[in-house]
């Protein structure tokens, strides 16, 4: 769980950094902080894995990319092994355990369809496992807007949902 | 919309994250040989074009207290996941929802939303809902918890 302070920095950049000459100090002037606080309380976030990234995220799907889910059924002897295979490909850009038979489901973006089923043949090869492509036939809505959930008795300071 | 050799260049120096410092547009546009104005026009540009979703801080859910993350996937007839999957989509609860292929005989889930709760329980109360959405249209559902991330770092372009 975070501080108040550090929610309210994370559910404030969660909208939107601004597109300005000095960004980090237009961000302190909305929270009431100093550009410097600013910066460096996301330099701790980062560090402590509370923030897994900080900038721009691209939707590579708009320029002739694709973004394929996939999953592989893993002998769980071998998962350590084929996660570590996995996770080398660079096309591979997240990487989730989980609890089902196919136990182990990645995403790989790839800067055309073709580079991508490329990427999944070879990581099928790599592996040696079948891989299950579950490419999207529709979006629906896309948007992971959590709030940073407060310590327990701290205030709660703004709507959770925006 | 192709890639420029800007473009590119721009995508690889930000994907894996903004410097933190001052003015991040200008030392972002130094390492292209670019002014900081270039940069940010760029940006937004591309935030308009819709190739970039948003900039902002990816936060670790579970460090953020969400603790139970699950992957609901739905088997839905066919002729309603076109009108049913904007009402899952709807829900405050869900943060991505998409249809996707069944692999049949063992797959037979065409509609995938993602739920984040703090709790298990929570979550199976979030699938409830989509569950009592759904009705008759859903044949069969199951929920995948995720539990442990193998890799997080988005997009990487290769060179």
């Amino acid at each position: 769980m975070l501080t108040t302070e550090d929610a309210r920095l994370i559910d404030h950049l969660h909208g939107g950094f601004p597109l300005a000459d000095r960004p980090f100090a237009a961000v302190g002037q909305a929270l009431g902080w100093s550009e410097e606080r600013v910066i460096e309380r996301l330099h701790q976030l980062l560090a402590q894995g509370v923030l897994t990234r900080f900038g721009p995220l691209f939707q590579i799907e708009r320029a002739g990319g694709q973004f394929v889910l996939a999953a592989i059924a893993v002998p769980e002897e071998r998962f350590e092994a084929v996660a570590a295979q996995v996770n080398a490909f660079a096309e591979v850009a997240h990487n989730y355990r989980r609890s089902h038979a196919l136990n182990m489901w990645f995403v790989v973006a790839a800067e055309s369809p073709a580079l991508a089923q490329d990427a999944l043949a070879r990581i099928e090869a790599a592996t040696g496992l079948a891989v299950l492509a579950f490419p999207k036939e529709e979006e629906y809505f896309v948007e992971l807007r959590l709030p940073a959930l407060r310590q327990p008795g701290a205030p709660a300071g703004g709507t959770p949902w925006h | 919309m192709a890639l420029s050799a800007f473009d590119r260049a721009l995508i690889a120096a930000t994907q894996g994250g903004l410097p933190l410092v001052a003015r991040p547009y200008e030392a972002v546009g130094a390492m292209l040989g670019a002014s900081g104005e270039q940069v940010q026009e760029r940006l937004a540009q591309m935030l308009q074009d819709g190739l970039i979703r948003r900039i902002g801080a990816v936060p670790n859910h579970y460090r953020l207290g969400y603790t139970a993350n699950g992957m609901s996937v739905w088997d839905v007839c066919d002729e309603q996941a076109a009108e049913l999957g904007p009402r899952v989509a709807a829900l405050p609860f869900v943060s991505h929802c998409y249809r996707r292929p069944r692999h049949l005989p063992g797959w037979p889930y065409n509609l995938f939303a993602m739920l984040h709760g703090t709790s298990r329980a929570a979550v199976a109360a979030q699938a409830a809902e989509v569950a009592a959405l759904l009705g008759q249209a859903c044949r069969s559902h199951d929920i995948l918890y995720s539990t442990a991330i193998l890799k997080k770092t988005g997009l990487r372009l290769k060179d």
